[in-house]
């Protein structure tokens, strides 16, 4: 087991998604930087939907029980194994009783925490993906316990590897969404050409962008929405949906991320820059 | 039956959107379920689809997706839709409201808006079948249509942070339940004892499909508790009947 001793800001249990159950209005869910789980698992030889800890800004301090290995990934957050710092992307052996914690941000938003194996929660709906009510929490909390499998002597192939990552990255790539149609030129032109921040409206399910652009008066029936889909409200405001996003929405959904820019958007705080590019 | 026309968009690396004609109408949801059967006959797998009003959203979860190509297997699957249409077994549920002011906090200003008696929208309320023309929103949210424009009422001006599980709301021309604690705007008469969303079940989650029909039923509070208690137990199974034997 690991056993949680602080949570930090915002940790879950995560693999890549829940998939399936669109139909009846469950949310994919998953890892928000899905790129930085799959590099983390890789390391480990783990598949790439073995479930991992998704840390927010925040890191926890957790207590293994037993050997295993493990992996850090995504954002670059100062982490100490038994107060000995440790790096991102390396393969690191664990003892009984050790302690990981976690301190200061230094890039990105969203760290992973990969185990050899991966974390062994109850599967619900085809997925360990936290999600609530679909699980029974919507996140950990001090004094849960995460179980995992015993790992000896493991020999790794890769133990350590130097990563591109995409923490710079301003630019998200952006196809037309269903309802672009809609836009005037002069909102085309402020969504090309304008440099937008995240708002303090930021989570699992969706970000507001802080600016306005010109509002509209469309209203449309429900439809489906999508990660990545971005819905324009009538008063202007860019909201961008993620994993924990709602199945359907009612508002014109003028752009659609590409998978990978989706990842750059999971690593971007309140304040950060952002900027579209059409593709 | 002849087949609406459709319109495929792309939307995204890994979906396609899939619009029938921009109406609320039972005869387009019964062309879009068609098509639906139609598509699972292919048995091709990886896709994932779900329907709101006049549009069907398909998912691809695997990878990215070509858009001719998935166009034009959409199309091909509107002819042998044409060709073969089949079976399908609908249900109208009956799902017991309590409308106690314990529950429905807005139902005296609803009705004071709505300028009729407490009663008579109960009555109203109670006695027509609401189509489910989509789930979502919230796992098994269900999108109800066939509301009376008597009992249209716009949404709250202030949304409640917490609207508390199986509220019954009405918002314009809807009307619909939560099927868990949730931030919401509607104006909420009753509330409904019966589990909408149950994930331990993995084969079906939501008991209510889409193309199924909806009735409220007015029960008192005691008949709330002991429908609450029997959902808890499992052994409450809500009343339905096949609708298009």
């Amino acid at each position: 087991m690991l056993k949680v001793l602080k949570p930090g800001l915002y940790l879950t249990v995560q693999d890549l998604g829940r998939f399936g159950h669109r139909y009846v209005g469950v949310p994919i869910a998953g890892a928000m930087d899905v790129e930085s789980v799959k590099k983390g698992n890789l390391l480990l030889e783990n598949d790439e939907n073995d479930a991992v800890l998704e840390i927010t800004m925040t890191g926890p301090t957790l207590q293994f029980d037993t050997d295993t290995y493990i992996s850090l990934s995504g954002a670059h957050i100062v982490a100490t194994l038994n107060n000995e710092p440790i790096d991102n992307y390396s393969v690191i052996k664990i003892g009984k009783g050790d302690i990981l914690s976690y301190g200061r941000l230094e890039k990105g938003f969203r760290g992973y925490l990969a185990i050899k194996g991966g974390f062994q929660s109850k599967k619900v709906l085809g997925s360990r993906s936290q999600f609530y009510p679909v699980t029974k929490s919507a996140r950990l909390k001090d004094g849960d316990e995460i179980p995992y499998n015993k790992t000896e002597n493991y020999k790794p192939k890769i133990s350590e590897v130097k990563i591109e990552e995409h923490f710079e990255e301003k630019t998200l790539k952006v196809y037309k969404g269903p309802e672009f149609s809609l836009l005037s030129d002069g909102q085309l032109t402020e969504i090309f050409a304008k440099t937008y921040t995240v708002s303090k409206e930021n989570n699992r399910m969706a970000y507001q962008l802080s600016e306005l652009i010109a509002g509209h008066s469309h209203s449309m029936l429900t439809s489906g929405t999508l990660p990545g889909t971005i819905q324009l409200t009538p008063a202007g405001r860019m909201i961008i949906l993620m994993k924990d996003g709602q199945t359907t929405g009612g508002y014109p959904r003028i752009l659609q991320l590409s998978e990978e820019s989706i990842s750059v958007l999971a690593q971007k705080k309140y304040g950060d820059e952002l900027k579209f590019k059409l593709v | 039956m002849k087949s609406y026309p459709i319109s495929i968009k792309p939307f995204g690396e890994r979906a396609v959107l899939v619009e029938w004609p921009d109406k609320v109408s039972e005869s387009i949801l019964a062309d879009i379920l068609d098509f639906m059967d139609a598509f699972k006959e292919l048995e091709i797998p990886g896709w994932e689809m779900s329907v709101a009003y006049n549009s069907l959203t398909m998912v691809y979860n695997q990878d990215h997706i070509d858009f001719e190509e998935t166009k034009n297997m959409i199309l091909e699957c509107q002819e042998k839709q044409a060709k073969s249409k089949m079976e399908r077994v609908q249900h109208l549920w009956t799902l017991p409201v309590c409308y106690d002011l314990e529950f429905g906090m807005d139902i005296e200003e609803v009705s004071n808006t709505l300028d009729i008696s407490v009663e008579e929208l109960i009555k109203q309320h109670t006695s027509h079948q609401y189509v489910v023309y989509g789930i979502g929103f919230l796992p098994g949210f269900m999108y109800l249509g066939g509301l009376p424009p008597t009992l249209e009422i716009p949404r709250r001006s202030e949304p409640r942070l917490k609207v508390q599980k199986g509220s019954v709301g009405l918002a314009s021309k809807q009307t619909g339940i939560y099927p868990q604690d949730s931030p919401g705007g509607w104006n909420i008469i009753g509330n409904c004892p019966v589990d909408l969303f149950d994930p331990s079940k993995e084969n079906e989650p939501c008991f209510v499909k889409v193309g199924d029909k909806i009735q409220f039923e007015s029960i008192s509070k005691a008949e709330y508790e002991l429908h609450k208690i029997e959902g808890e137990v499992g052994i409450y199974e809500p009343e339905k009947v096949v609708l298009n034997a």
